[in-house]
């Protein structure tokens, strides 16, 4: 059985597709570090002009929201219905709004 | 947790597959699924990663520098099916050195296809029609796996799968255009890939004990069996086109099923291939063995100045 084990840390790869779009999450990759991860990410993500700029974040400097707080974390937006256009009544003949 | 947290874990992870939503990385799932879509996931990294070994057996003698380049590129694109597919699968919690491990001591499968040889460059190009053709025909529908990682690679994957397929046919075309030696080329490998390119897609559906299970979680869509129908009533015409006979005197038009009927298939090769006794499965898993272990310098190498950098 091989000994040998992979050092090499987790990074997430985020692309820009277009100019004016924002940066999406495309998967991870492993690289000694940040600029070995940019170099992967372009060879692993970008093979066929997905992307004009790239991010790579160490996933182990991610914090993220846990599912299991789901209800409670998300609550303070689920009862402010006001904050959405469709809240309020226009009459129809009203032009432009 | 208490049993009553699981009862309502397990309900809200029941009704999302039920809503057909997908289940993502941090999600609670029961051991079951988690097990069966890591082991799924890495059979099918590790044959993205086997699978540039019979072409790439060419590369040095492609005819031209067309061909070279295209066929370059397709390899490459294996070992980055590879790495999405790893990526994934580590969102489960796998860890990407282990499952490697697992490729190399034979503890994980790949598909038994890839321990076929590649006798000359036409197997170049069935491996593009029949075998990428028959992956995509498997992929396709993984597209909408309930599983939201496995869903999204197999996307990318399948947007460039259709290259590989297409640049098989194209080149099995130009074969046909030449020689009578050409021809039979092309022939020949089709007589040798047609029954393993059928097996790619698993056992019958009576002798396949988790299909059902793995269907009720949306991370199969399709049986083997149905599959392996949808790609046999595809390819006909496509031989037919190419002017190559299919190595099955039982192949014919079925009006009355609206599909075509074929001979049946050798599984006592398929579990042979499958249990190690193939043509080529200690070659290739030494070769894979051989090229994780002659990197290792060039891992340990790069840490190291990883390292340095931040201490500087």
């Amino acid at each position: 059985m091989s000994q040998l084990r992979s050092d090499w840390p987790l990074f997430e790869v985020f692309l820009r597709g277009k100019r004016g779009l924002n940066h999406v999450h495309v998967g991870s990759l492993h690289a000694a570090d940040a600029q070995m991860a940019l170099r992967h990410a372009r060879d692993l993500y970008t093979r066929r002009n997905e992307g004009v700029s790239i991010w790579v974040v160490a996933a182990s400097d991610i914090t993220a929201s846990s599912p299991e707080e789901k209800d409670p974390f998300f609550a303070p937006a689920g009862d402010k219905v006001y904050r959405h256009p469709t809240f309020y009544d226009i009459p129809d003949d009203v032009p432009h709004m | 947790m208490t049993a009553v947290d699981e009862v309502e874990l397990r309900q809200h992870f029941e009704a999302t597959i039920a809503h057909d939503q997908r289940i993502e990385p941090r999600d609670w799932m029961p051991d079951g699924y988690r097990n069966t879509v890591i082991r799924q996931i890495a059979q099918h990294a590790h044959s993205e990663i086997i699978g540039m070994q019979p072409e790439g057996n060419w590369i040095t003698r492609a005819p031209s520098l067309r061909r070279k380049a295209i066929l370059i590129a397709k390899v490459q694109d294996e070992a980055g099916h590879g790495l999405y597919l790893y990526s994934a699968a580590e969102t489960l919690g796998a860890d990407r050195a282990d499952l490697t491990d697992k490729l190399i001591t034979s503890r994980q499968k790949y598909s038994s296809i890839f321990n076929y040889p590649t006798m000359s460059y036409a197997d170049v190009g069935v491996i593009g029609w029949l075998v990428d053709g028959a992956a995509i025909c498997n992929q396709v529908p993984l597209c909408r796996s309930s599983y939201g990682p496995y869903a999204r690679a197999m996307i990318r994957i399948c947007k460039e799968e259709s290259f590989h397929q297409r640049q098989g046919y194209e080149l099995l075309m130009t074969m046909m255009r030449g020689t009578t030696e050409q021809q039979a080329m092309v022939q020949d490998a089709t007589d040798r890939f047609w029954w393993p390119s059928l097996m790619m897609f698993g056992p019958p559906d009576d002798a396949s004990p988790n299909t059902a299970r793995s269907m009720g979680w949306g991370i199969k869509r399709h049986t083997n069996d149905e599959l392996r129908q949808r790609f046999v009533d595809m390819t006909v015409p496509q031989a037919q086109k190419l002017g190559v006979t299919l190595p099955d005197a039982q192949l014919r038009w079925n009006g009355e099923r609206g599909h075509y009927d074929f001979g049946p298939i050798d599984w006592q090769e398929f579990f042979a291939v499958v249990k190690g006794d193939g043509p080529c499965n200690s070659q290739r898993i030494e070769h894979r063995r051989r090229a994780h272990e002659d990197g290792a310098w060039v891992r340990e190498a790069a840490i190291a100045h990883a390292r340095k950098a931040v201490a500087r």
